[in-house]
């Protein structure tokens, strides 16, 4: 068969290219363009080559902020990824009950982000909260407009609160999966409970572990909304994590050029953890076959 | 190994079983003798899967127990009653090498490690899986992976008896041959007790010593392929077994005589006998390998007509009509069959007759 070969396959993808390019290309280009300026008026532009970046990493209060943002996310992964497993193990598994711890689950992913971070706001106010009132009567002082500890509880639990049921209904979603000849054979081989948790339902939950991580981990990374209304950074600078301090870089001080070297470097942080992520997680369980 | 009875088995999945029609498995007694190879043979849906989700302890029946050398077992959990049993779709443990795929049951029963490593080692050796003991269970085909499953089994040396359902599905036709082959080797070797599900009548009647045959959640008939093809207890039975299925045409009793649609054959007194006891609906069947095709008039010879001649290269297979039937003839590559008149011979010895469904000889 004669096989024409011509370069027309390149407008289809067309169409592809030039949304791309729109909507992340130049935008991102624009933010590189500042990040090697120094816009001194609307006219007024001299190339500074990566002055920006090395002054944005020499900054003390970045790297405070970077170490908050792993600790945040590496804290909000360890507990959100088990806990996550553990309910979506204890759900039942037929019948209307089902539907309704559902529902139940999905309700805090249907708030939008800045109302999660009011209603926190207000469930953790000491005089009126539910939450912060009821703390403090059983005797153990909170407040986390106040105190850093508080605040940084505050927002974990939020966080929490807010992101599990993603974490389960993925894993919920993967259990059911599984085809019941696997437990089945596992009641027959004798396995425990454990066994088969660990044989069967943590190997077949592996995609979709994936997935869970890599959202919640790149999501909480970029965390701003939440915790900027509820706490607003503060106290001090306890809870003000990456987006935050870009912004206040950006649109608080103005320093564009700064920010811009920033954000390319916060966003190849996130492309390389989360690549660094993937790879291990897709190779895991896979070493040990020769 | 063992010998496993049931009594007074039944089972629903409903809650509050009332109508026949409301049972998965009516009630029925069974015998399954140790170091038999048995095929349950049946149409989806006819509750051989139930039945042998009973034996291996996964599902609870309803009603009846379930007896292992005696010992009754209805009440224990699979892993306490000593039951292996391989799956439609292999079942392995993915994360596992293949050793740690055999070792498994063993270990999780606290063998000591000495023993595992030797049981493994012979198990694989019988499976022809030892060059693969130390890969990963995942990379490996569907016939591999059926033949872990049935290694798991294998391993405990006191398994009461292997439970097959439907293993053969996924895999591969001509692996198929290699797979059952072996299965066959092992149960000759071993004498184990082996209980196959299968619809696959080739299947069944290849692999096993006693074929039960199920059909809307009973036992119709417990036999060798030979009795299954020559005495079908059942309609159902002459029908499943056996391509084309066996002829069946509605009759009366005449004294002696039976009577399809004004044709009179002659009965001997005995059979015609019960029948008449049995009552209900008769009906007269025969094998389309046992009629025979005659281009002349004889005596015995019943006129029919020749709709249809199927030429399958080594036999024919022929549509003919007689006394308002329609029957069909497995024939002889030679035999002289032509579309037209004929003339058909029914060997009296070999015609069966069934009232209600169920054979009276």
């Amino acid at each position: 068969m004669q096989k024409t070969e011509n370069n027309k396959a390149w407008f289809l993808v067309l169409p592809v290219f030039v949304c791309v390019a729109f909507s992340a290309l130049i935008p991102l280009m624009t933010v590189v363009n500042y990040s090697v300026q120094d816009i001194l008026g609307p006219n007024q532009r001299v190339f500074v080559g990566t002055e920006w970046f090395l002054e944005v990493l020499q900054d003390e209060d970045l790297h405070d902020a970077l170490i908050r943002q792993i600790e945040f996310s590496a804290l909000i992964l360890l507990i959100e990824i088990p806990l996550g497993i553990a309910l979506a193990l204890a759900l039942p598994t037929q019948g209307w009950r089902t539907s309704l711890c559902l529902v139940l689950l999905a309700l805090p992913l249907l708030i939008p982000w800045n109302v999660v971070g009011t209603i926190w706001q207000i469930f953790g106010r000491g005089d009126i909260g539910l939450g912060g009132y009821v703390v403090n009567a059983l005797g153990v002082s909170y407040n986390y407009t106040a105190e850093p500890l508080d605040a940084w509880v505050t927002v974990v639990v939020m966080d929490i609160w807010h992101w599990t049921p993603l974490v389960v209904l993925l894993c919920y979603a993967g259990l059911r999966a599984i085809p019941d000849a696997y437990y089945q054979a596992a009641r027959i081989d004798g396995a425990s409970a454990w066994a088969v948790f660990r044989y069967i339902q943590l190997p077949k939950l592996r995609g979709v572990l994936l997935i869970a991580f890599l959202l919640r981990f790149m999501d909480s990374f970029m965390i701003y909304t939440e915790p900027f209304v509820l706490t607003g950074g503060g106290p001090g600078n306890s809870t003000t994590f990456l987006s935050q301090y870009l912004t206040t870089l950006a649109v608080g001080q103005f320093d564009v050029g700064p920010a811009a070297a920033f954000s390319i470097i916060y966003f190849l942080i996130i492309l390389l953890l989360s690549f660094i992520f993937y790879t291990v997680i897709q190779n895991m369980g896979k070493g040990g076959a020769s | 190994m063992a010998r496993i009875e049931l009594k007074g088995l039944a089972h629903s999945y409903r809650a509050m079983p009332s109508a026949p029609t409301d049972y998965a498995l009516r009630q029925m007694d069974m015998v399954w003798e140790d170091g038999g190879a048995y095929a349950l043979l049946g149409p989806s849906g006819c509750g051989k899967t139930t039945l042998l989700n009973i034996i291996s302890g996964l599902i609870r029946p309803s009603q009846g127990r379930v007896l292992f050398d005696g010992r009754d077992v209805t009440e224990l959990a699979p892993q306490q009653r000593n039951i292996a049993q391989v799956f439609q779709f292999p079942v392995i443990y993915d994360t596992m090498t293949v050793f740690d795929n055999l070792a498994f049951p063993l270990r999780n029963r606290g063998v000591a490690e000495a023993e595992v490593t030797t049981r493994v080692h012979e198990v694989a050796e019988m499976l022809e899986l030892t060059a693969d003991l130390k890969r990963r269970a995942s990379g490996l085909g569907a016939d591999a992976k059926q033949k872990i499953s049935l290694g798991r089994g294998l391993v405990r040396k006191d398994v009461a008896a292997i439970l097959f359902d439907e293993p053969l599905t996924v895999i591969d036709p001509h692996l198929k041959w290699i797979l059952r082959r072996k299965l066959k080797q092992i149960h000759q070797q071993f004498r184990l007790s082996l209980i196959y599900v299968t619809h696959d009548q080739i299947e069944a009647l290849t692999f096993a010593d006693q074929v039960v045959v199920m059909y809307d959640g009973q036992v119709v008939q417990l036999g060798t392929p030979q009795q299954l093809f020559e005495t079908p207890a059942h309609t159902f039975v002459g029908y499943f077994i056996g391509s084309p299925g066996m002829n069946l045409m509605p009759c009366k009793l005449d004294g002696d005589v039976v009577v399809i649609d004004g044709l009179r054959l002659p009965l001997a007194p005995e059979r015609a006998q019960r029948a008449r006891a049995a009552g209900g609906q008769l009906q007269l069947g025969i094998r389309p390998e046992f009629l025979q095709c005659l281009a002349a008039p004889q005596a015995d010879a019943i006129a029919a007509e020749i709709q249809a001649v199927e030429d399958l290269g080594n036999y024919k297979i022929v549509t003919a009509r007689f006394a308002g039937n329609t029957v069909k003839a497995k024939l002889p590559e030679d035999a002289p069959a032509t579309v037209g008149a004929a003339w058909l011979l029914l060997p009296r010895e070999r015609m069966q007759l069934y009232a209600d469904g169920r054979s009276v000889g």
